[in-house]
């Protein structure tokens, strides 16, 4: 006889996946972009990710202690909302900005929510939010890139607002990164070699990120020129933090609608915004604050995209 | 849909062997959705092969027969493989193999048989879906709307299983006879059998069978579920708490089409199926043809020796099979398949928060979004679970399967399936 057998519910089998292994892939996904910042600015851009990750991962751990609950370090979303919001960050803050953005993304952020699934926002846009809020001055000074003094230089979106032509500036200087900006949003190569091991694993879709981008190349291009159909949308693509923003913010899971019609529309959403901010809006950028709106729009989006159910005209 | 790894490999290709006669067997009294049969035996009595040992004045039941000769010993409680615990009759083997006790049925005679006729055999003999519902066929063969298109199901999409593969290779005139037999007992004109692309010999093989249309399915679960099956050959939905006859449709497994065969051409009727014996404990995995009845003991022990110590033994496929508490328990006219699996296979994982990974939204074949459920059910927000569409849920366990923080979403959408009905 065989005995201690163990009787549980079917499925019998599961995946292997978890949800750290997929968080630890995406911490993975995000070091081509951090390598491509820290050769553009230097090792201040590797200090100010190191911080922020070990404050996010603290305060995580102290929520942890508190609260008596189980201890989520080791499942990598602390360490995602670390990278994100030093990526967001221009190289050469100094190094209490990264702690107090941790601190804000995970307490304010995720855990008053209630911790991981629970939050509404995307945490480290929280912080990031939170930062340009109150101390203004240090997030829009950037440096020049390669020149590791404190030259400073305003990002060519900064540039292209303040109603000045920009110059030396190619799209392939673009793509690659060599212009100002914050530390992870610079390298667009960097950004897509990191998508791409995402989509292929099947950890997000393209139904966000392509919507996103394709619908503000389509509202730039039409608006964002001295006339109508003229606007520059490769630029508006490659400069800023958009690609960054639709593979690695807009997709964060527990802030996006859950159908893929639900996405596609939040997609559309992240992308008209975006350009209306940065075409119409008093800032230079407006991803964040698109991605955050949209964030606040999910639940709704929620109900009113459901799947159709089999049998059901 | 999902692919899942099929593991089918260890057994596919073993052709069906007879398991040797049990000492006992314990065949419950319930074997099939309905009514429980009585007993129209008692201890003490000497019962022969076939003869029928149970039934009961209701539509929906089968009759049972008693699958070895011998002596009836004891009418008492034993383990049921989906009931936990039911009343058995117990049959003590005298060990004769009275295989010829069948009379073959004249084929001629065959050919004369009406509509009629066919479905009091049928019932006579007790069959029931073999595929896992356990649904008395002759009700099936007596629709109440005209039926125009018969599916016959040999989609077998669980991983491990084999049963109904290596039926249709080895079986495939019988299957086609029995094929023949439903025809005529519904008038329908359109015959498909719809195989998953994984099984290229029994594709080959009804490829040569005229009359049936052969549907090459691709391998994704739950292919061999019912409202996936007749989507995926037909291109239309059962309409909502609809059944397949309300759109002119009949299902049937390959298992109960050749059940219906056996009954009708050699007299003989459903007292023993093939059983796929498979897991990563065996060393060799087996298709067996088994008794109802039969102690799923014998059969480990005739697949033996054990490579690992099983920590969980499934009736069924790993998906929708469920978990047996001993081995004491009886195969029946459902099971499909007996799975062995190992410790590390057997592993309870904690249950983590929901990341709204969508994951289960994706995969969910009926387009539910079993995480919605789940919270729902969770915080026992019944009408909220109805207004989802628990009550839509296949049970095909593919949101379990998929969710990365090992959350029981199927657990929590059944049991508001239960409060939505009440
Ligand atoms: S909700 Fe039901 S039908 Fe959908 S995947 Fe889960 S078990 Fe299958
Ligand atoms: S698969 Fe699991 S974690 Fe993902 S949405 Fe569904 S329930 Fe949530």
């Amino acid at each position: 006889m065989i005995n201690n057998l163990t009787v549980s519910g079917s499925p019998h089998i599961h995946k292997p996946v978890s949800v750290s292994r997929i968080m630890w892939t995406v911490v993975f996904s995000l070091i081509p972009a951090g390598i491509a910042g820290v050769v553009i600015f230097g090792l201040d851009a590797l200090w100010v990710t190191l911080v922020a990750v070990a404050a996010a991962v603290l305060t995580e751990l102290t929520f942890g202690i508190l609260t008596k609950k189980k201890i989520t370090i080791l499942d990598g979303s602390a360490v995602i909302t670390g990278i994100l919001l030093a990526f967001n960050l221009p190289p050469q803050v100094p190094l209490w900005l990264p702690i107090v953005g941790a601190v804000f993304s995970i307490a304010i952020g995720k855990q008053v929510f209630g911790g991981l699934g629970q939050n509404i926002f995307n945490p480290a846009l929280v912080g990031r939010v939170f930062l340009m809020a109150s101390w203004p001055k240090y997030m829009t000074t950037f440096n020049r890139p390669f020149s590791f003094d404190a030259v400073t230089s305003a990002t060519p979106l900064a540039i292209l607002k303040e109603g000045k032509v920009l110059e030396h500036i190619s799209y392939l200087d673009l793509f690659l990164g060599k212009h100002g900006g914050c530390i992870g949003e610079v390298c667009i190569l960097a950004l897509l070699i990191g998508a791409a091991l995402l989509l292929i694993k099947g950890y997000i879709s393209w139904h966000i990120p392509a919507t996103y981008i394709f619908t503000t190349a389509i509202f730039t291009y039409i608006f964002g020129g001295a006339q109508i159909f003229s606007g520059d949308w490769l630029f508006h693509i490659l400069s800023g933090g958009l690609v960054l923003g639709a593979f690695f913010m807009a997709t964060d899971y527990v802030a996006t609608p859950l159908t893929a019609k639900g996405q596609l529309i939040f997609g559309v959403g992240c992308g008209l915004l975006t350009a209306v901010i940065r075409i119409w809006g008093g800032y230079p950028e407006g991803v964040s604050y698109a991605i955050l709106m949209m964030n606040a729009a999910t639940p709704f989006i929620d109900r009113y995209t459901k799947n159709r159910i089999y049998g059901v005209r | 849909m999902v692919r899942l790894v099929e593991n089918k490999h260890s057994s596919e290709s073993k052709v069906t062997q007879r398991l040797p006669l049990p000492l006992k067997v314990y065949i419950p009294l319930i074997q099939h959705l309905g009514k429980i049969c009585n007993p129209e035996v008692k201890a003490g009595d000497q019962v022969s092969l076939g003869q029928k040992i149970a039934s009961v004045q209701a539509h929906v039941a089968a009759p049972i027969h008693a699958s070895i000769s011998g002596e009836v010993v004891a009418i008492q409680d034993w383990p049921h493989p989906v009931l936990g615990r039911a009343k058995a009759i117990v049959i003590q083997g005298d060990r004769r193999k009275d295989e010829g006790g069948f009379v073959l049925r004249d084929p001629q005679e065959v050919n004369s048989l009406t509509a009629e006729d066919i479905r009091k055999i049928v019932l006579e003999a007790g069959i029931v879906g073999m595929g896992g519902a356990s649904f008395p066929t002759h009700i099936k063969l007596s629709p109440a709307k005209p039926i125009d298109t018969l599916i016959i199901n040999g989609a077998e999409c669980e991983p491990y299983l084999t049963a109904d593969g290596r039926l249709m290779v080895e079986q495939t005139g019988q299957i086609a006879a029995g094929v023949a037999l439903i025809a005529k007992c519904l008038g329908v004109k359109n015959i498909y059998i719809g195989i998953e692309s994984n099984k290229p010999e029994a594709i080959k093989a009804f490829f040569e069978i005229t009359g049936i249309k052969v549907k090459v399915l691709p391998s994704d679960y739950p292919q061999g579920g019912e409202k996936q099956l007749i989507k995926n050959i037909l291109g239309k939905e059962i309409p909502r708490g609809k059944l397949p006859f309300d759109i002119g449709v009949l299902v049937q497994n390959v298992a109960t089409v050749y059940a219906i065969y056996e009954a009708v051409y050699k007299n003989k009727p459903l007292i023993e199926r093939i059983v796929t014996v498979t897991g990563s404990c065996l060393e060799n995995p087996q298709n067996l043809l088994v008794p109802i009845g039969t102690p799923i003991k014998d059969l480990i022990e005739f697949c033996g020796p054990l490579k690992d110590e099983p920590a969980k033994i499934i009736i069924g496929g790993p998906m929708m099979g469920i978990a047996q508490f001993t081995d004491e328990v009886p195969i029946i006219k459902s099971s499909s398949g007996l799975l062995l699996m190992g410790k590390s296979e057997a592993k309870m994982y904690d249950e983590d928060p929901c990341i709204r990974c969508a994951a289960c939204v994706r995969g969910c074949p009926v387009g539910l979004m079993p995480c919605q459920i789940n919270l729902a059910s969770e915080r026992m927000l019944w009408n909220l679970t109805k207004e989802y569409g628990a009550s839509d849920c296949i049970e095909c366990g593919i949101c379990n399967y998929v969710c990365p923080s090992n959350r029981r979403l199927l657990q929590t959408i059944k049991r508001a399936k239960l409060e939505v009905t009440k």
